[in-house]
């Protein structure tokens, strides 16, 4: 969103508008292009499209923008929602609608986490080689030993937690 | 679209007045968060060392450190 409104706004300092970015102008220059890239588009953080939404106007909706020229006092209720549906897609509400998108966003990621997790139990098993002889339970139990023999932060570390008499940890 | 009046907000002074209460606020939660640093961890701290050090013999522990042997320049 905030892409969409820094590239409009640097093809309006350069002098083109979005639709004559590459031509020579062409008929239907921005048909086949699907929303967000259409020119009507509109969202919270970029109101105003460059186009109205309906371009090509029948008979009825031309004599409709005609009357738009004059008083809009003398427009029915009716004709006003029909004009706002003929310049804009959609109103607020149903552009800013909630969807359960994030529902699906989060699946995938904790999928994908899974998966990962599988890869590197994998490679736990497989690939990594076997353990430094410091890192085996005998000699991580000689070096807890030693620091409580050493009695390493005896106030309230390592060694305050060792009963010394009865040589097991305090409760 | 209403007929009756209503009153008149508060139209100026708001920035002043939402500061004044925040500033207020900070004050009383930064000593508060304070005051509870030093009885909750400060003191607690400094007792435990007084504690310790109350009856500490360091030519004790020494000897049960050489009784034990770490000690490499002397046996």
């Amino acid at each position: 969103m905030l892409s969409r409104a820094a590239w409009s706004l640097m093809l309006k300092k350069s002098g083109h508008g979005r639709r004559e970015m590459h031509s020579p102008e062409a008929p239907a220059r921005g048909e086949g292009k699907m929303p967000p890239y259409a020119n009507w588009y509109a969202e919270r953080s970029y109101p105003m499209p460059e186009e109205p939404f309906c371009s090509d106007l029948n008979a009825e909706q031309q004599a409709l923008k005609e009357k738009e020229k004059g008083s809009w006092t003398q427009l029915s209720h009716a004709e006003k929602v029909a004009l706002y549906r003929l310049q804009y897609h959609q109103t607020f509400a149903e552009m800013n609608r909630r969807s359960n998108e994030w529902k699906t966003v989060m699946g995938c990621v904790f999928f994908f986490c899974g998966f990962t997790a599988l890869l590197i139990w994998w490679q736990r098993v497989y690939v990594y080689p076997p353990k430094p002889i410091t890192l085996t339970d005998e000699w991580k139990a000689q070096q807890l030993q030693r620091m409580l023999d050493m009695k390493v932060n005896p106030v309230h570390g390592l060694a305050s937690h060792w009963d010394y008499e009865k040589k097991e940890w305090k409760k | 679209m209403a007929s009756e009046v209503l009153a008149k907000h508060l139209m100026r002074g708001l920035l002043a007045r939402c500061l004044r209460i925040h500033v207020v606020e900070a004050f009383l939660v930064s000593l508060g968060v304070a005051a509870l640093y030093k009885f909750g961890v400060a003191e607690p701290r400094k007792k435990a060392y007084a504690d310790f050090y109350k009856n500490y013999s360091p030519e004790k522990d020494f000897e049960e450190m050489k009784k034990v042997g770490i000690f490499r320049g002397i046996t």
